[in-house]
């Protein structure tokens, strides 16, 4: 939580960790799937816990629990042009915000980032709305940060779903 | 239409009327006949460990207790305060050790829904709700008629009368049989998660899809596909994939005429199963670890026996489909007449190696979490059905595919093929009987 006065938390650091949260927001809100999934570690995990309590997926049940190959099952799914529930009229808004650095190890470029996201679903004439904390575990690579892990718990995720999730959140 | 209607002229043997689905007279009296009387499964007996802890359940409309009684037995109660009618619980789970406390006068009950105190008891001097007063007993909580357990199962009945748990769920049984069986101590325990999935549609629609063999290979296509896709992947890099992706290729790499050698076995009460198809004893390296612990706890002739019973799902009507390979159900809660709650729980297999639970996990978390990547394209569906039903556009449900052909010995009706529709016509013979008909 100090990490506002952390000298290695510079404006810099800080600006290139914003726009890829914000990448990845535009990648969910595009439908860019493939770009979503290349912005992780290939032993990246996007993860959304079953219960707040949770400190790792691994074992436990979890809403999801993704590595890069599950991701490219949803992906390809998503494209199918028989993913039947998925070809209604359909669409997110992501709003990222509230992004704090939590810690940053320069020697080893890693980096965590805590955020809030609100997002708006449009399906099938209803909206819905979700909304919770997003975690990044982030580390430096050839091409700029990547996620190693994000966890992603909702305020509403503990309640019955009126339908269910079929993108990430 | 209106409930007074003749009700056994909208089951026929090969169709049935929309009304049954979308007319809410029906679906009150669904509550009242069905639900109000079968057994229901109100929760695993692991569910609550220690006196007093509970979970909060419906019945039908009647939102029950199951709660842990200081003697060890499970109980379940009505959720009304005898005074003057809050629930009790406002949770969906806690823990009362000391019993319940209702949040507005402070009326007391132990675990047993017995009263334990009344504040200003002085007030009640002269009047029916006096100690050894007529209507004394009227200030307990009220207990389920019937509570049974079976093999850690817990269910109720609001009905006093009627067959016992045993008897009303007859070859249904299995379910627990096999799910119980396969752990090497005999029992499972829940893990304490449970998503909970609301689908816009009557109840019905979603029983009948879980004995439909013909509906993955066109429903879950895409999903099939991908993950068949990915396996290739990973064969091209010369891995293997996790089980789990065949839990879902299996959708596509499952030809339609191949369907039809599974079977359906259809009993009384609408109760049903359809055998497996998956293939759920590879020999890797932690099934034959799993074997040799089963080895262990019942000798090789038991075992064999045990990892023999094939089946997919067994559904419970009218509340509860056990796919017990797999180590989970769901208990399925009307809501209105176009809106289900299902409630998805899985199990762990006492004694059984970590990598079988972790296998029933994956299942777990890809075909039944909220994001699962099967149910997505069957909610659609019944979600279509209910509006396609509640339109002018026809008036009959058709359940004609294999109709008449079906091998019927006594109680056992067996599919002529596994896309026969003998569940569904099955499971309306128990309708049928349960509203009133024949
Ligand atoms: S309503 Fe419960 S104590 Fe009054
Ligand atoms: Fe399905």
């Amino acid at each position: 939580m100090g990490s506002v006065a952390d000298p290695a938390v510079t404006p810099e650091l800080r600006r290139e960790v914003e726009l890829l949260l914000y990448r990845q927001a535009d990648c969910l809100d595009n439908r860019q799937w493939q770009g979503f999934i290349d912005l992780f570690t290939p032993d990246g995990i996007y993860w959304m816990p079953a219960s707040p309590e949770q400190t790792s997926g691994d074992g436990v049940p979890s809403i999801f629990y993704e590595d890069r190959n599950l991701m490219t099952v949803r992906m390809k799914r998503l494209n199918h042009p028989h993913a039947w529930s998925q070809k209604t009229e359909w669409g997110t808004s992501h709003i990222v915000g509230n992004i704090v650095i939590d810690s940053h190890d320069p020697a080893r470029g890693d980096v965590t980032v805590r955020s809030r996201f609100h997002i708006m679903e449009f399906r099938t004439d209803a909206s819905r709305h979700f909304a919770g904390s997003y975690v990044h575990h982030l580390t430096s690579t050839a091409d700029g940060y990547r996620i190693k892990l994000q966890r992603v718990d909702m305020v509403n995720g503990q309640g019955p779903y009126d339908y269910v999730l079929q993108a990430w959140v | 239409m209106a409930a007074t209607t003749d009700l056994t002229k909208l089951v026929q043997p090969d169709r049935v009327h929309r009304s049954a689905y979308t007319d809410p007279a029906i679906f009150e009296l669904e509550m009242e006949r069905i639900f109000h009387k079968v057994w229901t499964y109100v929760g695993h007996e692991s569910q609550v460990k220690n006196t007093g802890d509970y979970w909060t359940v419906l019945i039908g409309r009647q939102p029950m207790i199951m709660v842990r009684h200081g003697d060890g037995s499970v109980r379940v109660l009505h959720n009304r305060c005898p005074h003057r009618g809050a629930m009790l619980c406002g949770n969906r789970l806690g823990s009362a050790p000391d019993g319940f406390t209702c949040s507005y006068h402070s009326w007391q009950f132990h675990t047993d829904g017995s009263l334990k105190a009344i504040p200003l008891e002085r007030g009640y001097k002269g009047t029916r709700f006096e100690t050894g007063a007529a209507d004394a007993a009227m200030r307990n909580m009220k207990p389920a008629a019937r509570v049974a357990n079976y093999r850690g199962f817990v269910f109720a009945s609001l009905a006093a009368d009627g067959p016992s748990l045993e008897e009303w769920l007859g070859p249904a049984k299995i379910a627990f049989d096999d799910i119980c069986d396969r752990a090497p101590k005999g029992e499972v325990e829940v893990v304490p998660n449970c998503f909970r999935v609301v689908q816009q549609s009557n109840w019905k629609i979603f029983l009948e899809n879980q004995l439909d063999a013909l509906h993955p290979a066109v429903t879950h296509e895409s999903t099939g596909k991908a993950a068949y896709e990915v396996e290739l992947e990973f064969e091209e890099r010369h891995e293997k994939a996790p089980l789990s992706y065949h839990f879902l290729s299996a959708f596509s790499t499952t030809p339609i005429p191949k369907w039809d050698d599974f079977q359906t076995l259809n009993y009384s009460n609408g109760h049903s199963i359809l055998t497996g198809y998956m293939g759920l004893r590879p020999s890797d390296p932690d099934t034959l670890a799993y074997e040799e612990t089963l080895r262990q706890a019942y000798g090789e002739k038991r075992m064999e026996e045990i990892l023999a019973v094939n089946i997919h799902h067994v559904l419970c009507y009218p509340g509860l489909s056990v796919q017990p390979p797999l180590q989970q159900l769901r208990a399925v809660r009307p809501l209105t007449v176009d809106k289900t709650l299902t409630e998805i729980w899985h199990f762990r297999l006492k004694g059984a190696p970590e990598a079988i639970y972790r296998r029933a996990l994956g299942y777990y978390n890809l075909v039944n979490s909220p994001s699962t990547l099967v149910n997505a394209d069957d909610l659609w569906n019944f979600w279509k059905c209910h509006q396609g039903l509640a339109s002018d556009g026809g008036d009959w449900v058709s359940f004609h595919r294999n109709a008449g052909q079906d091998h019927v010995q006594g109680n056992l009706t067996t599919s002529v093929i596994g896309t026969s529709e003998a569940p569904m016509r099955n499971q309306f013979s128990a309708w049928g009987a349960y509203m009133g008909g024949t």
